[in-house]
């Protein structure tokens, strides 16, 4: 999908352009385990577009109650501790979306979902945009933004990191890059040939596709 | 009060052979093959419906009860004239819309109220079973409500919903007939018995069997009834349905209609009064020999141990939806019982929902009105519905 198109598709669905640049990364008819899957909006247009075999994990109960009624399979759980209960390969892909930065132990949530699924998404903000660097600079306050709106004292994301950091994260566990798409604050995806530095300046958020060495 | 109970005796006696319900029996040439490998026949079933069953037979739903349930489940109770005790979740307009869904519930194998059990007449002597009613498992009660199911001409149930016992019968379908069951709501349950849950079993047992009136079991033809006995058992049960918040919060130290301490062992503590209410009221309506059968047939359950060890085969290729529902207080099947169900059937590959319910009321909050409960449940029940085009 082109800029225009992926832009054109987030307001014709109504679906957050990270999403569907999730949703472009999954095969049709995947079995798919979204980790904190929220109200279940990313599994919904995960069946809708790609006709997944779709599960969930979620903290709150409200969250799941709502996916349940969606009618997607969800559990009661936490990424930290309840990724240890399923099998080896028991998924194609293991998707956390914009969850990475709330974990205890991001790293070894990671191992995890390269454990259980053969490939996994991680999509969070990141934290080297130039929207932060610029508030902690010039301002020396932690930021607060669209995207991260949270106040320092009762976020519940514990672990922030920049795109160079989970680039560095892949390298060390170790794990292959398969796919990176950085989006600005308009959604747009910044080009694939622009070096690291430019997308950890410019990129809001981040995608990536990784997968087991 | 001798004098009353004894007339209940009688009503609930009456209710083992001739119940206020539909009733279907099945005759000498179509026995129930027991699980101890004996025969049972002829077999009777006594059930309740509500709703109707739709043309393409697609909108039924199984209620399975708990040990000390039946299948008065959204009606008045014939020997209480109680309220069904999941009258809140099923009638018009209802969590279990009766103007959409069909809904079952039977009276289990083993018990009092019409399905054939200790109290009904054993064939071959003309007398009331008794103890030579055959030992019954979890399996034995599904594999009789399957025999139900099929006369009622239902191919596949729109789901099978059950807590405490009823949740364990809703495990044994799934696993046992998973191409007869769309979905399934396991709620407060386990895939096993615990030691302790078996520990206070046998402590009812061992009430109900000193108590001088059981006789052995055979107290109908005797014309006594071991009333004390299960008294004493369902108050111990009584305590592990609660929890130490809610009788805490319910009674605390309070005395019952008085001022202070009586210095005897009347009932001093509102608390006592209530457990010996709740005894009193249950042998009204239930038998002691049935609570002696289906307290086993719950010890005896082990999904895991009849399936090699593991739990997962049990659910292996399954395309059954779940939804499993534990509460933060109940330490009777506590959520660590739940997570154990829900990790095998994801090893399994079955798609399988959670939730872990916050209340503080123990293990009967699956009988009481949680917003929670009723939130997800329905949410669960209509997309299963829309999966199936009900």
């Amino acid at each position: 999908m082109t800029d225009a198109e992926l832009r054109d598709l987030s307001s014709a669905t109504q679906a957050r352009v990270d999403h569907l640049v999730v949703a472009e990364m999954v095969t049709p008819g995947a079995r798919v385990l979204d980790v904190g899957c929220g109200d279940g909006a990313l599994l919904s247009l995960l069946v809708r577009m790609r006709q997944v075999d779709g599960r969930g994990i979620e903290l709150s109960r409200e969250g799941v109650a709502t996916c349940v009624s969606h009618g997607h399979a969800v559990i009661q759980g936490d990424a930290d501790t309840d990724l240890g209960d399923y099998p080896d390969d028991c998924f194609d892909f293991v998707i956390l979306s914009q969850t990475l930065q709330a974990t205890r132990n991001p790293r070894r949530v990671i191992e995890q979902m390269l454990r259980i699924g053969h490939h996994a998404i991680v999509s969070f903000p990141n934290f080297g945009h130039w929207g932060v660097r610029s508030s902690l600079f010039f301002k020396g306050r932690m930021p607060v933004t669209a995207n991260l709106r949270h106040a320092w004292y009762d976020t519940p994301n514990i672990h922030f990191c920049t795109i160079r950091d989970f680039v560095a994260l892949v390298e060390e566990i170790p794990a292959t890059m398969e796919k990176a798409v950085a989006l600005n604050a308009a959604g747009e995806r910044i080009g694939f040939n622009a070096p690291w530095w430019l997308w950890n300046l410019l990129g809001e958020q981040a995608v990536f596709l990784i997968k087991r060495v | 009060m001798a004098r009353k109970s004894r007339q209940a005796a009688g009503s609930a006696h009456s209710q083992a052979e001739s119940p206020d319900s539909a009733v279907i029996r099945f005759d000498m040439d179509r026995p129930l093959q027991l699980e101890s490998g004996q025969f049972l026949a002829p077999l009777q079933v006594a059930y309740n419906t509500y709703g109707t069953l739709n043309a393409a037979r697609s909108n039924a739903i199984l209620i399975c009860h708990a040990l000390t349930g039946d299948q008065h489940v959204a009606n008045v109770h014939p020997v209480t004239g109680k309220p069904g005790w999941w009258e809140i979740m099923i009638g018009p307009g209802r969590l279990m819309d009766t103007n959409r869904y069909f809904v079952i519930c039977a009276n289990v194998l083993g018990a009092c109220m019409g399905t054939t059990g200790p109290s009904s007449i054993n064939p071959a002597t003309g007398r009331p079973f008794g103890l030579d009613f055959p030992v019954i498992t979890i399996g034995d009660m599904v594999n009789a409500q399957a025999m139900l199911i099929e006369h009622l001409g239902i191919d596949k149930l729109l789901s099978v919903v059950g807590g405490s016992m009823g949740g364990m019968q809703v495990l044994d379908w799934a696993a046992r007939y998973p191409e007869r069951v769309f979905s399934a709501m396991p709620i407060a349950t386990g895939a096993k018995h615990s030691a302790q849950n078996i520990a206070f079993d046998e402590v009812g047992r061992q009430a109900v069997m000193a108590d001088p009136d059981w006789r052995g079991g055979r107290y109908i033809e005797e014309g006594t009834r071991p009333e004390k006995g299960l008294a004493v058992a369902r108050m111990a049960a009584h305590i592990t349905y609660l929890s130490e918040q809610a009788l805490q919060r319910k009674f605390g130290r309070a005395l019952q209609d008085r001022d202070s301490r009586t210095f005897s062992f009347d009932a001093d503590f509102q608390v006592e009064s209530y457990l010996r209410h709740q005894g009193s009221s249950f042998v009204e309506r239930f038998d002691a020999n049935s609570y002696l059968y289906l307290t086993r047939a719950m010890n005896y359950f082990d999904m895991a141990a009849d399936h090699g060890g593991r739990l997962a085969n049990a659910f292996a290729g399954s395309k059954t939806r779940f939804c499993v529902i534990s509460f933060t207080s109940d330490w009777l099947f506590p959520t660590s019982d739940s997570r154990a169900i829900v990790h095998a059937l994801n090893a399994a590959g079955a798609p399988v929902s959670f939730v872990e319910i916050e209340s503080d009321k123990g293990h009967d909050a699956f009988l009481l009105d949680e917003p929670a409960l009723f939130a997800t449940m329905r949410g669960f029940l209509e997309a299963a519905a829309a999966a199936r085009g009900v």
